[in-house]
């Protein structure tokens, strides 16, 4: 039986959150409850992939590809597919899976039309169906949703962040590490790399979020809401209105055209709730909102609701967290 | 240079969801009548970077490009309006029960015929399927480099810098040409088309290209994936409005909750 290939991405030398949900994905889906189950392959690139292999194993990888090389810590496209396409010609997967990420995103089509495969972007569930792969994605800014079967081989997916349960880690499993040879320079290459700073936890892997719109009023709205998710432990984050005004760094953007965030806890602060914003947050297990306006949209889907001055409640809830920590 | 911008005509991505319905029957969203049609905006922002290519440039010709039936015109008039200089749209039944697959076949092979431009802009996804799949796939048919994302797009003696956006800031992308390169948000609004600009567009030449034109079959363009089903996602939540006389009472009354369900 054809296995199956996730293409992890690593920070901070550990995978990320959604790399690890792609294992548990890719574990479903191979099966083995009755008959024999797929292999689960994974790929790892840059300096860290080697010492990320036991992770990747334990979360449900059989067989990890390294490639191992200092420039790979970073995305590069030419490179990355080029060690991709050869892998995949190699073991021809049944399935291709990739992070709903800027990397995967730009991987996906480019990997799956050179392989002669076919692409579903945006996943937010893959399923078996008599036989063969469902996949289910977001459209009209997630208004709508399409199911859609690929009739080329191999099919290749980006999965949205918080779209299903990683495996449970057993540190008992067992599984093989394979050195890939680095490709060589490819027609473009990356030849500077500027990062916005001061991001004390990962956007994409926080617990809890703290998100900001246009009802944050400007920069100061966003101060307190820093405020109020250094009280959390958790990050900020922001609708693409309140990036585009210049009130917090564009990499803060949660939606469509942002990043995908799913934590156990969302507090949209100021967000009316445009449906392109919750795309990017549809993964949060409980939502809260903030509005001064009774009627946004975004009540229609949070567990909490608080009607009043966004920056007011902010800053009285950051009082409230870090005046009773939780546990007391 | 000659500069090939791929756009795509749309119901407005930003008119309310009620004015929009899902046929299911017909595995189609519907735009109801009243919906303005128009380019899709990170097309639009495509448009604009080759605009402003020109600008810096001097000589570039910008060929405005869509795949859609006789009423796609209207994206092409539009994308003249903004300054482009000549339109061509691929035209024909085939494509229209076609995929992103499809589409990006129609696109090279128009490409090809051409001649030699020296790059494809798109959008980084069209606003109303938000797949963000042809860029890629037009780069591979082409066995051209592609840079996705773009916040920035210049070029210095026959080379493409890309200012890149990523996960958590901008990369600096440098490639050779020719080069696919599609265009995100971050690259800033579009200008609107200017009167003197509409008064020209009537007088460029838009071109029609089918399948037949561009040395098509019927297998090389069969779609790669079949819609099985469109839906709504389900997600109402019953709000429980935290009341309270103050914004201190409202966040307290809140912040118990949310330890009682030990999510702080």
């Amino acid at each position: 039986m054809a296995p199956l290939l996730v293409v992890t991405e690593i920070r901070a030398a550990r995978p990320t959150g959604l790399a690890i949900e792609l294992l548990g994905l890719a574990r479903s889906l191979a099966g083995g409850a009755v008959g024999p189950a797929r292999e689960v392959a994974a790929v790892a690139f840059g300096p860290c992939a080697i010492e990320s292999a036991p992770e990747l194993i334990a979360h449900g990888a059989d067989r990890v590809f390294v490639v191992v090389d200092a420039d790979l810590v970073e995305f590069d496209s030419d490179r990355w597919c080029a060690a991709l396409t050869s892998i995949t010609r190699e073991i021809l997967p049944e399935l291709v899976l990739l992070g709903h990420t800027p990397c995967g995103s730009d991987v996906a089509p480019r990997l799956a039309f050179r392989v002669g495969g076919a692409v579903a972007s945006g996943c937010t569930e893959i399923s078996r169906r008599g036989g063969t792969l469902l996949f289910t994605r977001t459209c009209y800014g997630d208004n709508a949703r399409e199911s859609l079967r690929l009739n080329a081989s191999p099919a290749v997916a980006t999965l949205r962040s918080g779209s299903c349960d990683s495996a449970v880690v057993d540190g008992s499993r067992t599984g093989t590490v394979v050195a890939r040879a680095v490709p060589g320079p490819g027609r473009s290459r990356v030849v500077a790399r500027q990062r916005d700073s001061g991001e004390a936890v990962r956007l994409e892997d926080a617990r809890v979020v703290v998100g900001g719109g246009r009802g944050m009023n400007g920069a100061e709205g966003f101060l307190a809401l820093q405020t109020l998710a250094s009280a959390l432990g958790g990050a900020v984050g922001a609708s693409r209105v309140a990036c585009d005004l210049g009130w917090c760094p564009k990499s803060w953007q949660i939606g469509l055209t942002g990043k995908s965030v799913a934590p156990e806890l969302y507090i949209a602060a100021g967000i009316s709730g445009a449906s392109h914003h919750m795309a990017g947050c549809a993964g949060a297990k409980t939502i809260v909102a903030i509005n001064r306006d009774a009627e946004a949209p975004i009540f229609r889907q949070a567990r909490y609701g608080i009607v009043g001055d966004c920056i007011e409640i902010v800053l009285a809830l950051a009082a409230v967290v870090s005046s009773k920590p939780a546990g007391e | 240079m000659h500069i090939v911008v791929c756009i795509k005509h749309i119901p407005d991505p930003d008119a309310p969801w009620v004015q929009f319905s899902i046929d299911a029957r017909a595995l189609a969203v519907v735009a109801l009548p009243g919906v303005r049609w128009l380019v899709s905006p990170f097309d639009e922002q495509a448009l604009e970077a080759a605009l402003q290519l020109r600008e810096t440039l001097g000589e570039v010709r910008i060929t405005v490009l869509t795949v859609g039936a006789e009423s796609c015109r209207a994206a092409l008039k539009h994308g003249l309006a903004m300054g482009a200089d000549d339109g061509l749209l691929l035209c024909d039944p085939a494509f229209d029960a076609g995929d992103a697959w499809t589409t990006a076949v129609a696109i090279s092979a128009a490409v090809r015929k051409l001649g030699a431009p020296a790059l494809v802009l798109t959008g980084r996804q069209a606003a109303d399927w938000d797949s963000g799949v042809v860029g890629g796939a037009i780069g591979e048919l082409l066995d051209w480099p592609v840079i996705s994302f773009a916040a920035q797009v210049g070029v210095f003696a026959d080379e493409l810098r890309v200012q890149r956006v990523v996960e958590d800031g901008i990369d600096t992308v440098h490639s050779s040409l020719p080069a696919v390169v599609t265009v995100s948000n971050e690259l800033g609004k579009a200008r609107s088309p200017n009167l003197r600009e509409t008064m020209r567009a009537a007088r460029k030449p838009t071109t029609v290209w089918s399948a037949f034109d561009l040395g098509l079959h019927a297998a090389q363009i069969a779609p790669r994936s079949v819609r099985e089903n469109v839906f709504a996602p389900s997600r109402q939540q019953q709000c429980e409005f935290i009341a309270g006389a103050t914004a201190g009472e409202q966040a307290a009354g809140l912040a118990e909750r949310l330890r009682a369900a030990k999510l702080i």
